[in-house]
């Protein structure tokens, strides 16, 4: 009896992670089906808002994750040592992007550096100045967006470090920037690499704080995601939405393989 | 700046928006969806109350976007009974694909420049708009604010009274394409562009504090033809598209900016 209930348990467990897969991996099928049957597929892949959109895409996003890397690892390492009141509260704001809508986050960019905004306004009128619409306000909104998932990362990895190794470094007389190169980033280069990983893809992602933000013009604000998003506007339709949808998913596979491969530890949960 | 300001665009950059209102009490009531051009947002708020007043037991369930998204999304299957678009090219699309049942001429609608009362000083009038530096949005030619926008800047070229090269100019203003022409009106509002062509329609009904309509002559303009369709053959669909096209429907449509469709006020 206990072995039928058991193999009941086990096929209804089966069925659930079956669901589960099947969810996640027909919207795939779909594209790759889609994106094989249309004969018109490759001319988009192909055509000069494609390559612009991608090499667009790709600099920011890899410029947004260099500024996260250089501002957040302080943060992060700061985070991960000092004992001090309300950190709860410090850590809970630099996660709050990984659950904000990024619609809203475009509007909060525009209320604070947009023509009108808190220092929007102060770098038009001084300086002229003004940061929509250009190819910073891209890399800002990916910033923006992306950075939390590094700094989370980055603050766990550290935190894991005991402190005791860098403290019996500097009795052995090791500077404090010594120690945290030679000790600490070794032992938290698993967690950094996939922080980074998540950063730089949430960036490479980035659409509705770029569009509100941002704006769409080829060539200087119109990233992957905006020109699928325009795509699939287009007469066109679905096909070339599909195809720039493809070859984003495959130039986004191919980073997050070499990421892997970088860290092997990013196969562990964070 | 005010908050509605803000909250239109994060309603507009998530594309669409569902808008359903609860009947009260417990009877069952019919539900229809309507999928509308983003320039339709306001007048049909108020034509879908107008119809749920006189048609008891009907519900409808109001989309906005920009006709082509919209387009694309019935192409592929996204339930709805009416369609109306800012051109009849999206709406032939459907049909050449079987599925429109049958269509209407909806209202008629004009382009206009809508200029920021901070920033856009230096827009007096239509040739302005070539001026450099202009910070400038269009809608995205996908959509058709967008293209009707571009013929205009084509018909001012070929009617050669504006400088030369005015449309390259004007074009090369640009900043942004926006996915629909609220989009655009809603970064001239905000200030972050200096002008947009939008549809006189847009500027009509809500006030606009932080806009100023700048008129674009007659002889440049291509009136922009809205059109309505039927996808299904439920009766209550049917009722809105005859209440759509009927008199009360146009005083809804006048008092919003629209021309009655097929000819002048």
């Amino acid at each position: 009896m206990s072995s039928l209930g058991g193999r009941a348990r086990l096929a209804g467990l089966a069925l659930l992670i079956a669901l589960f897969a099947l969810f996640f991996l027909l919207p795939f099928a779909g594209l790759l089906e889609r994106g094989l049957r249309d004969p018109d597929a490759w001319d988009a892949v192909t055509s000069a808002t494609a390559r612009d959109a991608l090499a667009l895409s790709l600099w920011t996003s890899t410029l947004a994750l260099a500024i996260a890397i250089v501002t957040g690892t302080p943060v992060a390492y700061w985070l991960a040592r000092a004992r001090f009141h309300g950190k709860g509260a410090v850590e809970a704001l630099i996660d709050l992007p990984i659950v904000l809508p990024p619609t809203i986050a475009g509007v909060a960019l525009l209320t604070a550096f947009g023509r009108n905004g808190l220092l929007g306004e102060p770098l038009d009128s001084w300086f002229g100045l003004t940061l929509g619409f250009s190819t910073t306000a891209v890399v800002m909104a990916q910033l923006f967006v992306g950075a939390p998932f590094y700094v989370r990362a980055a603050r766990a990895g550290f935190a894991s470090v005991d402190a005791q190794y860098e403290r019996v470094a500097l009795t052995l007389g090791a500077s404090r920037l010594r120690a945290f190169v030679r000790i600490v980033l070794p032992l938290s280069w698993p967690s950094l690499a996939a922080g980074a990983a998540l950063c730089w893809a949430r960036a490479l992602g980035e659409l509705g704080a770029t569009l509100i933000f941002a704006g769409n013009l080829q060539g200087e604000t119109q990233t992957m995601p905006l020109a699928i998003l325009s795509a699939f506007e287009s007469a066109s339709g679905l096909t070339a939405a599909v195809a720039l949808s493809l070859l984003l998913l495959i130039v986004a596979l191919v980073a997050l393989a070499a990421f892997w491969l970088i860290s092997p530890r990013m196969r562990e949960p964070l | 700046m005010g908050i509605a300001v803000w909250l239109a665009l994060a309603v507009l950059a998530t594309g669409a928006c569902g808008g359903g209102r609860e009947g009260g009490g417990g009877e069952r009531r019919e539900t229809i969806t309507v999928l509308a051009a983003a320039s339709l947002t306001d007048a049909f708020g108020e034509l879908a109350e107008a119809f749920e007043a006189t048609h008891p037991g009907v519900m409808v369930r109001l989309a906005f976007a920009g006709s082509a998204t919209l387009r694309t999304q019935a192409l592929e299957g996204a339930p709805a009974d009416v369609f109306a678009s800012a051109s009849p090219d999206e709406v032939e699309a459907l049909a050449a694909a079987g599925l429109v049942v049958e269509q209407r001429a909806l209202a008629e609608n004009t382009l206009v420049v809508a200029a920021a009362r901070q920033g856009g000083e230096r827009v007096a009038t239509f040739a302005d708009l070539a001026e450099p530096g202009l910070r400038l949005v269009l809608a995205a030619e996908t959509v058709p604010a967008g293209r009707y926008a571009r013929r205009a800047l084509a018909l001012a070229d070929t009617a050669g009274t504006l400088a030369p090269d005015f449309a390259a100019r004007v074009l090369a203003n640009v900043r942004s394409n926006e996915p629909s022409v609220r989009a655009a009106l809603a970064k001239v509002e905000l200030g972050e562009a200096d002008a947009a062509i939008v549809y006189a329609s847009d500027l009509a009904g809500a006030m606009r504090p932080g806009v100023r309509a700048v008129a674009i002559p007659a002889r440049f303009q291509a009136p922009a033809g809205y059109r309505i369709a039927l996808l299904s053959k439920r009766a209550s669909a049917r009722a809105f598209l005859a209440f759509a096209t009927s008199h009360a429907s146009a005083a809804i449509l006048a008092h919003h900016g629209f021309a009655p469709a097929g000819g002048a006020p």
